[in-house]
């Protein structure tokens, strides 16, 4: 479903601060995939989800999303085969217009928008049926403004919009990061419900070794741009956090690991 | 005092036609977010387009349309600058605003104003219809405060319409967060260049509309044009915020806010009897303050809004 070949992708060429962010990075997803990504702070993670999503240009390699070479597209037209839900909760959403609101701008990804109305009534009615899903109440207060919601309602709407169109990858930057622990996991199960109901293709970064265990089908290791881990099936499902921590020392010759790793 | 009461009907139609102007910059300023100061430019175009092909005989509607369309272009030549050349929005507006003062002399045959002799031609609005219907001469409804009433009525019906349609919900989901609308898939770029072109076309239909009020084009009568356009943008916002939600509503308030201050401003001049050559000063001041307003207000509310929040 999604094919990265070789991408590299450099930052600041040619000066003191230049930092290889990707090196010669490839990955490979089959079809309903669930991958969850770990790694140090600067292993390259987001960059390379960026570099999917199209938010920055790689410096070399290309990428295929079901066949298709979108190397060259802008972010706006990768949208079509990609729903993303970000770090930061306030990213996802546009705060001064209404849920249902973003909703219908969501289900709009990938279409041509003219001047046909931007929300009809029919369409109130299957929103209302997945935000009930979601639990959270929202389905009452579909013309509140986005801006009134919680951290956690709004990673939670931002998750529904990147699936209100079946996304032929969904991308998932730290996407529970910013939220206190028990929304965190209230999310990362909507999340998981969502991924299996749908069979979705997933890239999931997470900073939680023990969600990144517990979730997916597959998990890789970042370190300095490449991947040094890659573990998926019955190996990944008996993995533990101290095994990993072992593993990530082996791999990339080094016992730098970020503190965040370890806290979480 | 009667000076003042004399005036009041001319400085409500002003008002009115600058609010034309104002919704224009309501679209860059607060749907996009992007200080635009193509408007400066953009209004003189219209003014100028207008009067021009109403010298050359051509219908009143006709030459409004084709201001209009002038003030599309202004836009998109700002839009380009902006999103394909990668210029900062503010800059990318000096520099239209500045090259389009070459282009309205041009337009006006290298003169710097064109008379318009109201006798002459069949126009949409003027001030001397205003006097006319206080003579009783014409109908009420050719009153400017009327005709241009229902005009501004009309366009934000439109713009109301358009702001809720695919693309219009995709123009104002591109100012409120571009991440969010480019990961929906909406081209921002495009949507930015779609803006600054239905702004700047509304302000200069707005210059077309004073050109005839004031039966002149001027190459100087959009100077200051971004300044009045936000000053009505803030009035109406501080009066008018708490009541007003709907985004038809938005619109007029942004309209009224326009008469507001075209009524304080012709208040200042004929009560204080000050010469009108301190006219800009006296506008730059009063909009400071209605600019400084809500932030004072919000460093007076801030804690209590924190507080609210945590609770």
């Amino acid at each position: 479903m999604l094919k990265i070949e070789n991408i590299t992708k450099v930052f600041n060429p040619g000066t003191v601060n230049e930092n290889v962010a990707l090196n010669r990075l490839s990955l490979h997803l089959k079809p309903g995939e669930f991958i969850t990504v770990i790694g140090g702070n600067g292993a390259g993670k987001s960059t390379m989800l960026n570099c999917v999503s199209g938010a920055l240009r790689v410096d070399e390699g290309r990428i295929l999303i079901d066949g298709v070479n979108v190397t060259g597209l802008p972010e706006h037209k990768r949208a079509k085969y990609i729903g993303r839900v970000f770090q930061d909760p306030m990213m996802g959403t546009a705060a001064t217009m209404q849920i249902e609101e973003n909703l219908a701008l969501a289900l709009r990804r990938g279409g041509r928008r003219g001047l046909l109305p931007g929300i009809t009534r029919r369409e109130r009615e299957i929103y209302r049926e997945k935000l009930k899903i979601l639990d959270l109440g929202l389905e009452d207060r579909m013309s509140a403004k986005v801006g009134l919601l919680s951290g956690g309602q709004r990673q939670a709407l931002t998750l529904l919009m990147a699936t209100l169109q079946k996304p032929k990858l969904l991308l998932l930057d730290e996407h529970t990061a910013a939220l206190d622990p028990k929304t965190a996991a209230k999310v990362l199960d909507a999340t998981e419900r969502i991924i299996q109901q749908d069979e979705l293709t997933t890239l999931m970064i997470t900073h939680n070794m023990r969600d990144a265990i517990r979730y997916g089908n597959r998990l890789i290791m970042m370190y300095a741009g490449r991947i040094v881990v890659d573990v998926s099936g019955e190996e990944k499902k008996h993995l533990t956090v101290e095994q990993l921590l072992e593993l990530f020392s082996r791999t990339s010759g080094s016992n730098e690991v970020s503190d965040k790793l370890i806290l979480s | 005092m009667a000076g003042l009461l004399n005036a009041l009907p001319g400085a409500v139609a002003q008002g009115l036609v600058w609010g034309i102007m104002a919704i224009g910059v309501y679209i860059t300023y607060k749907l996009l977010d992007i200080a635009d100061l193509t408007v400066d430019g953009s209004f003189c175009t219209g003014g100028a387009v207008c009067a021009m092909l109403l010298v050359a005989g051509w219908n009143v509607w006709a030459a409004m349309l084709m201001a209009l369309i002038a003030g599309l272009l202004a836009g998109l030549v700002t839009g380009f600058f902006h999103t394909t050349l990668k210029i900062p929005a503010i800059l990318s507006g000096i520099l239209t605003q500045l090259g389009l003062w070459s282009v309205n002399l041009a337009i006006m045959n290298m003169k710097a104003n064109q008379a318009l002799n109201v006798n002459n031609y069949e126009m949409f609005v003027s001030l001397r219809y205003l006097q006319d219907v206080q003579k009783g001469i014409r109908p009420f409804w050719q009153h400017p405060v009327f005709t241009v009433g229902i005009f501004t009525l009309v366009l934000i019906g439109v713009l109301y319409w358009f702001f809720g349609t695919e693309l219009g919900s995709s123009i104002r989901a591109t100012g409120v967060n571009a991440h969010m609308a480019r990961a929906q898939g909406i081209n921002t770029d495009r949507n930015k260049v779609l803006g600054l072109m239905l702004s700047n076309g509304l302000v200069a239909l707005s210059g077309a509309l004073l050109a005839q009020y004031q039966s002149f084009a001027d190459i100087n009568m959009g100077r200051g044009a971004i300044v009045i356009g936000l000053a009505a943008i803030i009035i109406g916002d501080v009066i008018f915020s708490r009541i007003f939600r709907n985004f038809g509503l938005k619109l007029l308030a942004v309209s009224i806010g326009a008469i507001i201050y075209y009524v304080v401003i012709q208040s200042v001049i004929s009560l204080l009897d000050i010469n009108s050559n301190y006219l800009k000063l006296i506008s730059a001041l009063i909009v400071a303050v209605f600019l400084a307003v809500p932030n004072l207000r919000g460093h007076v509310h801030r804690h209590g809004h924190r507080e609210a929040h945590h609770a």
